[in-house]
């Protein structure tokens, strides 16, 4: 995984409540052993007008420029919701988001970016609107994060966001979470070995 | 000093507390399917490790699985791609499979309980977010990334920040032909579909007490969908007579033994939990989403909300948006939308008692004309089950069609899909923008609601029909 430190972008405002990751990357593009080539299918049914993606829907805020470079998405509550797909994560990485601001996000996609190097930076309410103004103004316009300051920076302000410890460093080194994790071997087995004994009906050899 | 049963679930499982870093929790059951497994599988290989424990690890297809034909080579070509890649993978690593040709087949959160292998006081884990249907026998279950299942396939174990918890109370006596799918959809519509966010939900009060573990299920299923990580039910003998007996279900003297432990699992009295909200189980009425989110509910003797007398400015945009899509309009009564097509079925709704439910109401009736109606069983155990009842030929004298088990037009990734435009009453869990099918329109509702919807050719308020 890609480091994140900082970043700089072009930032789009896609003012929708409760955006899902069957709206970030529908069912019929998941059915792929790989994980790539997602981003074409990144918002799939809003982004097209046909069933087969040939035709842009001119109306699709990322079928408009300058909005088609965007590194930076913005948001209202609640994104990410619904199915635990990490295509989805990999759909947004893929068409080359960084980054994504908004007040909340579904807990499991938010894990999700985590592991795929995108910074999810969650800003009070009334901030993420400070910032959507300030885009929808200035077109074109770009928003910057500073992971190790924790601040999100639009039109010459500063917002500080929070980020759990870990989370942080996982994407400031780009982790091997599982290389993380397997340092500790020896209690995941000390552990096994204890909770067999104790409840033996787990060990379904 | 008390603690919820979530906390003594976390803590029984901890192999190492977060020091300013992350928990490592430790995994009992690890749930397997082939649209979300194949990327870990192949990046395990490529880092050269391997599964820690195939012994807890279970695997099946069914999300790409046909519901009309057992012949693998009739489905499309990328679906067989990723049945074959979980085939091989589970060959490869030892993990045992049901595919798509095993009689005990079935959506992996109806095999899981149906073959004993769900147990109380687990912690379960899936590559899916309705994974949290577990935790209706106080487990601990959640869904999971791909990333995430790659870490639990090498290491039997998960990173995980403690969640808050949440209380739900609901007590009193459900009325008539009200089901434990109308309380989840009261729930999501009460706190929103971020409304869990960040929280572990425990269901508890005497109208959750008094329900069979099926209709448990359906509650826990749709945790989800008010955002929450999980959704729990503290087990009593309700879940022990369920259990007991079953495939994988500890037998002998490890039954006394777990049945022991799983008695202490129940949150303690005087348990601090982080919210606690109260509901009184008369005011649930039969509920159907009008909308395209979950939280987007109301009850079916209700209208269609007017977005501009909504006083947020985002739920507004967003119940417009809905409506657009729904091709709704304000004021127009729930009972008199009319549907084209009927689906029962699902991991909320595709057990057993779901379907004996949906046949009594349809027994000696008929589909309505242009109305297509399918059930399709949450397994191949539910399936022999029914036909042994004679269930199928009630629900075929009715015109509906009897489908294979899997997760077919839930979520619509084989070729059991609304066309452009269709509506549909489904027993399934989610009601987002094209789940079903592109420009599909879906509503929500029990399977005794879609059943009666399936006759009367429109969604119908279940307490007139069966007076």
């Amino acid at each position: 995984m890609e480091p994140f430190k900082t970043h700089t972008g072009l930032a789009v405002p896609l003012n929708r409540v409760n955006v899902d990751t069957d709206a970030i990357i529908p069912k019929q593009f998941l059915r792929k052993i790989e994980k790539t080539g997602f981003g074409k299918h990144l918002f799939h049914e809003w982004r097209y007008s046909d069933y087969e993606g040939t035709k842009e829907n001119p109306d699709f805020i990322l079928n408009q420029e300058p909005y088609r470079k965007a590194t930076v998405l913005l948001a209202p509550d609640n994104f990410g919701c619904g199915s635990s797909r990490e295509h989805a994560p990999w759909a947004l990485g893929d068409f080359g988001f960084k980054l994504i601001i908004a007040p909340s996000f579904a807990d499991i996609f938010y894990n999700n970016c985590v592991k795929n190097g995108i910074l999810l930076a969650q800003l009070k309410s009334l901030e993420v609107d400070e910032i959507f103004a300030f885009v929808d103004k200035n077109k074109g316009a770009t928003v910057a994060a500073d992971l190790p300051a924790q601040t999100i920076t639009a039109g010459g302000k500063s917002y500080s966001f929070q980020i759990d410890a870990f989370n942080k460093e996982c994407l400031l080194k780009g982790l091997d979470g599982i290389g993380w994790t397997l340092q500790f071997e020896d209690k995941i087995t000390s552990y096994e070995s204890k909770i067999n004994s104790q409840h033996p009906w787990l060990s379904r050899g | 000093m008390s603690k919820t049963m979530f906390e003594k679930i976390w803590q029984d499982h901890l192999v190492r507390d977060s020091q300013g870093d992350t928990a490592i929790i430790y995994i009992d059951l690890h749930l397997v399917h082939e649209v979300t497994s194949p990327q870990a599988f192949a990046a395990l290989r490529e880092n050269k490790r391997t599964v820690r424990c195939p012994e807890k690890t279970v695997a099946t297809m069914d999300h790409n699985v046909s519901t009309r034909t057992k012949d693998i080579t009739k489905v499309d070509a990328n679906s067989r791609t990723q049945m074959d890649t979980l085939s091989n993978n589970c060959r490869e690593f030892g993990v045992r499979l049901y595919d798509f040709a095993d009689k005990d087949q079935g959506i992996v959160h109806v095999i899981g309980p149906e073959q004993g292998l769900t147990l109380p006081g687990l912690t379960i884990v899936c590559g899916d977010s309705h994974t949290a249907t577990h935790g209706a026998f106080g487990s601990l279950a959640f869904g999971i990334g791909t990333s995430e299942v790659e870490h639990v396939l090498a290491t039997q174990t998960l990173q995980q920040s403690q969640p808050k918890t949440m209380l739900i109370n609901i007590d009193g006596q459900l009325s008539k032909a009200v089901t434990s799918k109308d309380i989840i959809l009261y729930i999501i519509g009460l706190i929103g579909t971020a409304g869990g966010t960040g929280y572990v939900i425990e269901y508890a009060g005497s109208a959750v007490r008094a329900l069979s573990m099926e209709a448990r299920m359906t509650i826990c299923n749709m945790s989800i969908e008010a955002g929450a990580r999980a959704g729990m039910i503290a087990p009593d003998d309700t879940t022990f007579n369920y259990v007991k007996g079953r495939d994988f279900a500890p037998q002998g003297n490890d039954w006394e033994k777990a049945v022991a432990y799983w008695k202490t699992l129940p949150s303690d009295v005087g348990a601090k939990f982080d919210r606690v909200i109260n509901i009184k189980a008369e005011d649930i009425k039969p509920m159907v989403t009008w909308g395209t989110s979950p939280g987007q509910v109301t009850s079916v003797d209700g209208v269609v909300p007017d977005p501009e007398t909504l006083k947020d400015a985002v739920d507004r945009t967003a119940a417009r948006n809905a409506l657009a899509y729904m091709d709704l309009t304000p004021g127009t009564k729930i009972s008199d939308i009319k549907i084209d097509k009927v689906f029962i079925g699902s991991c909320t709704n595709g057990r057993i008692e779901d379907l004996r439910a949906a046949a009594q109401i349809v027994s000696g009736k008929r589909v309505a004309p242009g109305v297509t109606a399918i059930v399709v069983p949450g397994s191949g155990r539910v399936r022999i089950q029914a036909e042994k009842e004679g269930l199928d030929k009630i629900f075929i004298d009715a015109d509906f069609e009897w489908r294979f088990a899997g997760c077919s037009m839930c979520l619509g990734m084989n070729d059991d899909q609304l066309k452009k435009g269709e509506r549909c009453a489904s027993s399934s869990n989610r009601n987002f923008e094209g789940r079903q099918g592109p420009g599909g329109r879906t509503h929500l509702m029990s399977p005794e609601m879609a059943a009666v919807a399936a006759l009367t050719g429109k969604i119908t308020d279940i307490r007139e029909f069966v007076n």
